[in-house]
């Protein structure tokens, strides 16, 4: 619930705030954005199933984060950037999916 | 590295420390704060408009090469429609110049067909029959007269002369295009009034005639003739305007 909480303040403070982003992290933040949901849908999954940890979820939602915006700053590098992001992000929805229906089994039980 | 994954380590013990429990808590609140902060600025800058500032050059590459084709296409449709704009103007002043010369046209020939009320300068004939010697030849000779001198519209009593008309019947009786006359006959013309004068007046003309007949003719020159007869509009049925 706290979590809830949070992402909504967070997301007041964004719409508040309001900042721009900085021109290095342009290209990385959409990936890394994802990559975190696909974190939080994990935690809030493995919470369902009462298999939650604390230290995994951090330790997770931070090296999510961290990998996905490594692959597509090597994907800069090597001149495959956009072809890299299309498919870190194609890897991470079919993550959601996967996770999204596991906490609908977990909800509905269907 | 992935959530979903039960840990390799047990769980730690229920025991654990309530500060421990609170700190993760707030960990995990933390990283949450920071995804929905990160969610905001990414859609706010995505939706402003400026996510070229963040793009990759091969992206920006593409984009501009997309932007230029457009530029040129769009170029291009600009002359096509100048050039069309410029087709119609010219085309639709052509067209009024040509409308105003047909009017001034038809105006003219309505007036040498005498279905248009016509004025300007000329002359003003009464010619006055008291003997009833006045024949339709001394009619007839004046028109043509008035004609070679140049009238440009010629009025004999009510009837306005045209390229048909015609005198018939006999001195005291003449029809001008069936049309009864009765004496004095009132000769209205347009033209040089000069000019009008001295040719019913040459010897032999038309007044030494109407003297002959018995009669006399008074011309009166006058700077403003109006000749408001008018002849009915003729239909040709059979000629045809041929050509241009």
């Amino acid at each position: 619930m706290y979590a809830v909480i949070a992402l909504a303040i967070g997301i007041v403070v964004g719409v508040l705030t309001s900042p721009t982003v900085p021109d290095w992290l342009g290209p990385y933040l959409p990936i890394a954005v994802v990559a975190a949901l696909d974190a939080v849908l994990g935690g809030l999954r493995a919470k369902l199933a009462d298999t939650f940890d604390a230290k995994v979820f951090v330790t997770s939602f931070i090296a999510n984060v961290l990998v996905a915006a490594f692959i597509v700053f090597l994907g800069d590098q090597l001149g495959v950037g956009s072809q890299l992001s299309t498919a870190v992000v194609v890897v991470l929805g079919i993550r959601i999916f996967g996770n999204a229906a596991a906490i609908r089994r977990h909800i509905f039980k269907a | 590295m992935t959530p979903d994954t039960p840990p390799e380590t047990p769980p730690e013990p229920k025991n654990r420390t309530r500060w421990s429990r609170i700190e993760s808590h707030l960990l995990i609140a933390a990283l949450c704060a920071i995804l929905g902060f990160g969610i905001v600025i990414q859609v706010q800058s995505t939706r402003d408009g400026n996510a070229l500032a963040t793009a990759r050059p091969a992206d920006l590459v593409v984009i501009l090469d997309g932007l230029q084709r457009r530029q040129d296409d769009l170029n291009a449709e600009i002359a096509e429609l100048q050039k069309t704009l410029a087709t119609l103007r010219s085309g639709g002043a052509s067209s009024q110049e040509a409308l105003a010369e047909a009017q001034r046209r038809a105006q003219e020939l309505a007036i040498l067909a005498g279905t248009a009320v016509a004025t300007g300068p000329g002359v003003s004939m009464v010619m006055a029959d008291p003997a009833v010697g006045v024949t339709p030849e001394v009619l007839l000779a004046a028109l043509q007269e008035l004609r070679n001198a140049g009238a440009e519209a010629v009025q004999v009593g009510a009837v306005r002369m045209g390229v048909d008309s015609s005198f018939t019947g006999s001195a005291g009786g003449i029809l001008a295009d069936g049309t009864a006359l009765t004496a004095p006959y009132v000769i209205l013309a347009i033209g040089d009034p000069p000019t009008l004068t001295a040719a019913m007046n040459i010897p032999g003309g038309v007044s030494d005639t109407a003297k002959r007949a018995g009669g006399s003719l008074v011309i009166t020159s006058r700077d403003t003739v109006t000749i408001d007869a008018l002849r009915p509009l003729r239909t040709n049925t059979y000629a045809r305007p041929a050509g241009g």
